[in-house]
């Protein structure tokens, strides 16, 4: 058998302003018919130059300067390879090769189609471009009936493309691919989008697909359904797949062989128990010791690549001394959230007219629906849930950069934070009462690129709290800066740089630092760690411990991730189209989850051990997000309320009284 | 590849049929530091510490017709300095016996033997028919250019007197390098005064419109709501008017009894209040877009006031963006003013802008014979020219973080 791909020393080099830059240098790997290879590596690795390389869409400014990419189609009757390296980027062959030998799935379903065209005119296309060529009619015209198949070497006209089209859509599981052939991108959710995405590059039937980080940009649940897809197409179809990802867990759920890239060349490759279990190179030993792993013991830390050694100076004394008012109560919680409710009205128009007008049905979506929940001091509670759950929109009501529903002042709710006993209503804050507020409570971004501005020098961006509040004298604040630098392990020498000079990590611990320069007691995190690398979100994760430790904060930790918060949280709350359901400790509800949702939730993480594949079972069709397809005890059946209730343990799930009897039938 | 290759490929696929080999696993032995990615050459060490000026000089300084341009159009400002000196006549000054003289060459040799730079003068005769004047070269003297010269007296920016001259005609003889007009007074010496005019005719309306655009704009951007919605619709219906007929109808109720530096002056605000809504809606997108950045949500929740959040986050971030937006519309500014002044209804004699001076060249018959009166087109174009390519520079390396 011939290898259908042979990547062989291949070098691609990109010019940059101050030389040349080797993004891939030297690569070598092979990839055989009906195979799936995973090139893994974390940014900059040059995993995804590798791929734009094989489907001939390098940039302008990447050049090809050694090596060959030899691709041999079995369906074709060539006996000699093509050297993909050697064929012009437009040209005929290329463009032959493009989407009908080899054919691509991007990262983001959201920008890769486009939006001016339905979906089967998107699909279609490529049925069209690539039909007429013998070795596709073949299978092209076992999808449509015999009444349709045209004489081999004619293209197909715009009826057969779209009958093809709706075939390859029911495929990849649209519920009802006739309607989808007319739907536009837009009114398709992510995983839909994907999907389609899916479609469209298997619609000729490639030798070789390439994924290029295919599920990155999905929520977990979907991640695992378009995996299954991915691996059911795959055998069905009999092509071979090149999986880039930077997920070791996604890896290890799909790959058979595994190339691990780092700064352009090839660190360790291998069959996938080699990669899993032997691991050798001290990179890839590196990386598997960074991700965090469902059920890891306590103590037990993740080991980052790069590991930074926090430093107190004396102005970061250790615990911060703080006058006790007279109704401290330890044990009472830092922050206490009660029946919290923020609806959006969303006027949806369906013709211009309307639109014109301002006219049209008001739909309204409700981002939190009565949340409650307690922070007790000291700890860090987890708030999990997908993109769209609420859980962000509940954060910048905690910051009070968005305002929540007046309704929920009559249920008695409210946000009551407790500083050392005094009680402080955060919703009723006004002016100078909630400046004087934001020393309290203090906010860490998820991108570390656009939450620092970078026309400002570190100095200026980590000092700006200290000048709004008005905190000591010029010396005294360049050395509590100087200290916040080396709290989060950056070298205060480099202060008079600007943000453009840090990577991503460095960046984000900079955010770690203005956010503690007030000192604050506790500390909301959103996804603080998800645009990072594996290596330095262990880096940031292992510093937000060791700070909490030391300056005896108080976090929310809010993530998608749920392997993250288990590392980090020490209570988990999960949440859903803008409720909570299920609250617990960490091992609690890892053991023991009872929420049809935190059960798919759980099952659905890839974890980076080939021994344990994911079990699609749980995943309730990806309708675990749905709250309308809950199982009975979890569903508003309008007969009896749903309500909060004790498990036991800590673990409160949102349920109907009936559920009680049935856990402990199970417990026992 | 080449066919032997292919050859080759072939052969060997036929003589081994390779069965499918378990993946190897292969280590890579070449020593691994996990630091590397954090050390940092001198070169990056500077441009880490570059601040947002620096790296927008940087990157303009890669786009060389910005660099060109930007060149030149320093040095017709340098020029308008010091114009008196450079101008080897006084813009008013008539010759009466050269009236409508042809350019004058430069000749640097005579009769075969190197003079340096030199003139010939004139000999003047009227066609009989047309009595149309024809000028021809009178080989028989040299009249050589002077330079750095004590020539025709003149007050430096009308404060101090003065005499000295870049380049001065010989005694006796004339310097008429780009010809005279209808009444006998030097094509190049008005030329380089109107751009004194031309020249500050954009600045000084930018300025203005640049001052309207940052404050209306900034309230609409930063109110937003009904505010907002008003000034958006004010700009809509000024951006409705044509042009052309309302600043003909504003600067011809400029009073005649102006002074001509006053009129100078009506016209640069008459140019700059149909100019600002462009500039005021590039402040106002930029501002919309800026204030959902992260930066400026971060500041907020630190407790920063909104004057300190748009002192300190927003306008250094679009200042950049803003100055460029301004350098590509002082061209426009310098057309229209040259519009006006070529109609006759902008900046008015004494006063000598280049449109003043094409005021000249609008009946065809007297160009057709006296093509140099066409002359002041050159630096309008030319000048047009820079500002639109630096501006692209400008505007290129106006985002050095994208």
């Amino acid at each position: 058998m011939n290898a259908l791909l042979r990547v062989d020393d291949l070098k691609v080099h990109f010019r940059v302003h101050d030389g040349t830059l080797k993004a891939v240098d030297g690569v070598s790997f092979t990839i055989n018919p009906g195979a799936t290879v995973a090139l893994v590596g974390e940014s900059g690795s040059g995993k995804s130059v590798c791929s734009q390389a094989i489907m001939g869409l390098l940039p302008k400014a990447a050049r090809i300067v050694g090596g060959s990419i030899l691709f041999q189609d079995p369906r074709t009757n060539r006996t000699a390879p093509i050297d993909i390296a050697k064929l012009r980027r437009d040209g005929p062959e290329m463009r032959a090769i493009r989407g009908g030998g080899i054919s691509i799935i991007f990262q983001e379903p959201m920008t890769s189609l486009s939006a001016l065209h339905t979906v089967g005119d998107q699909i279609g296309e490529a049925v069209q471009l690539h039909g007429s060529r013998l070795s596709d009619m073949h299978s092209i015209g076992e999808q449509i009936g015999d009444g349709l198949r045209t004489p081999a070497g004619k293209k197909l006209d715009r009826k057969q493309a779209l009958e093809v089209t709706e075939q390859m859509l029911r495929m990849v599981g649209f519920p009802d691919p006739k309607r989808a052939l007319r739907t536009f991108p837009f009114e398709l959710s992510g995983g839909l989008r994907q999907r389609a995405m899916i479609a469209m590059a298997l619609v000729c039937r490639p030798a070789l697909l390439i994924a290029d980080e295919p599920t990155t940009a999905l929520d977990v649940t979907i991640q695992a359904q378009i995996l299954k897809l991915m691996k059911d197409l795959q055998a069905e179809l009999g092509m071979a797949m090149l999986m880039i990802t930077h997920d070791l867990g996604v890896v290890a759920n799909v790959a058979e062989e595994v190339v691990v890239m780092y700064r352009g060349r090839v660190v360790e490759s291998g069959g996938i128990d080699d990669i899993f279990r032997n691991a050798e190179h001290p990179y890839l030993k590196a990386l598997l010791n960074a991700v965090p792993r469902f059920g890891m013991p306590d103590d037990e830390r993740l080991v980052p690549i790069r590991e930074i050694k926090p430093a107190t100076g004396h102005l970061l004394a250790e615990k911060k001394p703080v006058a006790h008012a007279s109704g401290y109560d330890p044990a009472a919680p830092v922050l206490s959230v009660r029946h919290l409710h923020k609806t959006y009205a969303i006027k949806k128009a369906d013709t211009l007219f309307e639109a014109l007008w301002g006219i049209g049905r008001t739909r309204t979506v409700h981002a939190v629906n009565d949340v409650s929940f307690d922070v007790r001091r000291g700890e860090c509670l987890g708030l999990v849930g997908e993109s769209g759950c609420g859980k962000t929109t509940l954060s910048k009501i905690l910051m009070r950069a968005i305002t929540a529903d007046q309704a929920m002042s009559d249920q008695g709710g409210g946000v009551v934070y407790d500083d050392w006993g005094r009680k402080i209503d955060v919703l009723a804050l006004r002016n100078h009462e909630l400046i004087e507020f934001r020393r309290k409570l203090q906010f860490i971004f998820q991108d570390p690129f656009s939450s620092l501005n970078p026309r400002m020098t570190v100095f200026d961006i980590i000092s700006e709290p200290l000048v709004i509040h008005d905190v000591g004298d010029a010396a005294h604040r360049r050395e509590m800066v100087g200290e916040l630098m080396e709290l989060v392990g950056l070298d205060r020498r480099h202060l008079s740089r600007y943000p453009h000079s840090f990577s991503g990590g460095q960046r984000q611990r900079l955010g770690i630092a203005r956010a503690l320069a007030l000192r604050p007691d506790m500390v909301i995190c959103d996804e603080p760690v998800s645009a990072l690398d594996v290596s330095i979100q262990a880096q940031i994760l292992n510093l937000l411990r060791d700070l909490q430790d030391r300056l005896g904060l108080t976090y929310l930790f809010i993530s998608h991730n749920l392997a993250v918060v288990d590392y980090i949280a020490d209570r988990i709350a999960v949440m859903c189209a803008g409720r909570l359901v299920e609250l617990a400790p960490g091992k609690e509800l890892f053991r023991n989850p009872v929420h049809p949702y935190t059960q798919a939730l759980v099952s659905a993480v890839p974890e980076p051990d080939p021994s344990k594949k994911l079990d699609l079972t749980a995943l309730m069709e990806g309708k675990a997000s749905i709250p309308a397809e809950w199982p009975v005890p979890f569903r508003d059946s309008g007969s009896e309320p749903l309500d909060w209730l004790d498990l036991g343990n800590d673990h409160f799930v949102r349920a109907t009284a009936a559920l009680t009897g049935r856990t402990t039938e199970k417990a026992a | 590849m080449t066919a032997m290759d292919e050859a080759r490929q072939a052969a060997g696929a036929v003589a081994t049929p390779p069965p499918a080999p378990p993946p190897a696993h292969v280590v890579s032995k070449e020593p691994w530091d996990p630091y590397v990615a954090e050390k940092l050459t001198a070169e990056q060490e500077r441009f880490y510490m570059a601040g947002q000026w620096k790296l927008m000089w940087w990157r303009l300084r890669r786009h060389k017709p910005a660099v060109i341009c930007g060149g030149f159009l320093l040095f017709m400002y340098l020029v308008t300095l010091v114009s008196e000196i450079i101008a080897p006549y006084d813009q008013h000054t008539r010759h009466i016996r050269h009236i409508f003289a042809p350019p004058q060459g430069i000749h640097l040799f005579h009769e075969g033997s190197f003079v340096g730079p030199f003139t010939y003068g004139y000999k003047m005769e009227r066609d009989p028919d047309t009595l149309q004047r024809i000028y021809t070269e009178d080989k028989s003297t040299t009249h050589p250019v002077r330079f750095f010269c004590l020539g025709e007296s003149y007050e430096f920016w009308g404060l101090i007197e003065g005499r000295f001259h870049l380049a001065c005609p010989s005694e006796g003889g004339t310097l008429f390098l780009l010809g005279t007009d209808r009444l006998g007074r030097d094509m190049f010496s008005r030329i380089v005064y109107a751009a004194r005019i031309s020249l500050t005719v954009g600045l000084f309306g930018i300025s203005l419109s640049f001052v309207l655009g940052l404050v209306i704009g900034g309230i609409a951007g930063y109110y937003g709501g009904w505010i907002d919605n008003i000034i958006q619709r004010a700009i809509e219906i000024i951006k409705s008017f044509p042009h052309l007929p309302l600043w003909l109808a504003l600067s011809a109720a400029l009073p005649v009894t102006w002074s001509p530096l006053l009129v100078y002056f009506g016209i640069t605000i008459i140019l700059a209040l149909l100019d600002w809504p462009g500039l005021a809606r590039a402040v106002r997108s930029k501002l919309l877009s800026l204030r959902e950045e992260d930066f400026a949500t971060a500041a907020a929740l630190m407790g920063a006031s909104p004057q300190r959040i748009i002192g300190r986050h927003l306008i250094p971030s679009f200042m950049s963006h803003l100055i460029a937006s301004a350098t590509l519309s002082i061209p426009s500014m310098i057309l229209a003013e040259t519009a006006l002044s070529f109609l006759g209804l902008g900046l008015r004699p004494p006063i000598t802008s280049w449109g003043v001076l094409l005021n000249e060249a609008t009946d065809i018959n007297v160009v057709a014979v006296n093509w140099w009166l066409m002359l002041p087109v050159v630096p309008v174009i030319l000048v047009i020219l820079s500002f639109q390519f630096f501006g692209d520079g400008l505007r290129d390396a106006a985002d050095p973080y994208h």
